[in-house]
């Protein structure tokens, strides 16, 4: 049964044309920002990602293709890339989902330099990690004891909901802000700044308020929601600075800014 | 005041002032409403307003709130669409501040 079936879906698939799919993949034009859109010709699969489709080109049509990716499964957000004007993790955007009227158009992330092709230069976007005080200060810096963590508190709640932050660089590419005032922070170091602030274990949470109290920090947000939008990860990065915004507030009010 | 401190004051002051022109402008839009249905002259305005502590007080309110909401958000524009920075940016939005201030208060004489 199972021989006879693989036997007429095979005569079906040579007795139809392939299907095609046509994509447009940003080349640099040596280095820098400048470049074009390059198109190619790719087979149509089902269940097929736009990942698989730069895959394809890269190995079988233009090996010079650049791109970055890593584990293929939605793990690591290394495959951040613009599909169709939109940032996205390409290995979970179906083609099927994303392409308009048969096209597929795939450009670097947004607001990040270009290296070369489709893979930008994050550094900008982690420094500013650095710059939100995004780091992870222990009470007890020996870690002696075992912290008690309360899951049921709304401070442990409120860092939940911003803790699973990968890093793609897709709420940031996706910032309106962060293209208008490039020393904007960013939702994805102001949401770790909220994970941070909201974490019991962690011992300067006003260092932590202070350094996203700036004219570049968490006030700069116009809450346009693209970063929780776009995240992948469903995320709410906005709320996330909404929570900076309150959080800022009281801490002046008490004097400890 | 620190950087900081000017940064928050402003964001909190820009809020709070958004609350009070909310409720003032609705008042303002309503009363001329009602005011134009039976045509609108100087005389029938001044008759209203002139002597009258309430509309001194609802259009002095006004115009404290509208100075410093619009002159933080200029700030703000000037600072993201402009580029401007340091004592330049806060220079103009104190100019607009107090120019605000001086006509509208200078408005609010003739009327109350």
């Amino acid at each position: 049964m199972v021989g006879e079936h693989a036997l007429s879906e095979s005569e079906h698939t040579a007795s139809e044309p392939e299907k095609t799919l046509k994509v447009e993949i940003w080349r640099s034009d040596g280095e820098g920002e400048a470049g074009a859109f390059q198109a190619y010709e790719v087979p149509h699969m089902e269940s097929q990602t736009v990942l698989d489709v730069v895959t394809y080109v890269q190995r079988k049509l233009d090996p010079s293709v650049s791109y970055r990716f890593a584990c293929r499964v939605g793990m690591c957000g290394s495959c951040a890339m613009t599909v169709n004007g939109k940032p996205r993790w390409t290995c979970r955007s179906h083609v099927d989902d994303v392409a308009e009227d048969g096209l597929i158009q795939v450009a670097p992330l947004r607001n990040m330099p270009v290296i070369k092709d489709l893979a930008t230069d994050m550094t900008v976007f982690f420094d500013k990690w650095k710059k939100a005080k995004a780091q992870f200060v222990p009470v007890d810096g020996d870690a002696s004891e075992f912290a008690n963590v309360d899951p049921d508190s709304n401070e442990r709640k409120a860092a939940n909901a911003g803790i699973e932050c990968l890093g793609c660089g897709v709420c940031y590419a996706a910032c309106d802000v962060v293209e208008w005032s490039p020393e904007y922070l960013g939702p994805a170091a102001l949401n770790r700044a909220w994970t941070l602030v909201n974490d019991v274990r962690d011992g300067d949470p006003d260092g932590h308020l202070r350094a996203v109290a700036t004219d570049a920090g968490c006030h700069a947000c116009h809450s346009h929601q693209n970063c929780t939008r776009y995240c992948p990860a469903s995320l709410n990065p906005t709320a996330a600075i909404a929570g900076l915004k309150r959080k800022v507030f009281g801490a002046v009010l008490k004097g400890r800014l | 005041m620190n950087d900081t401190r000017l940064e928050v004051w402003l964001f909190i002051i820009q809020r709070l002032t958004a609350m009070i022109l909310g409720p003032l402008v609705i008042i303002h839009l309503a009363t001329m409403i009602y005011a134009i249905q039976g045509g609108l002259s100087a005389a029938e305005i001044m008759g209203r307003t002139q002597g009258s502590l309430v509309w001194g007080v609802i259009y002095g309110l006004f115009v404290v709130a509208a100075a410093a909401h619009g002159a933080i958000g200029l700030r703000q524009i000037a600072r993201e669409a402009l580029q401007w920075r340091g004592a330049v940016l806060n220079s103009v939005a104190v100019v607009f501040c107090l120019g605000v201030l001086c006509l509208g208060y200078r408005a609010v004489g003739g009327l109350v």
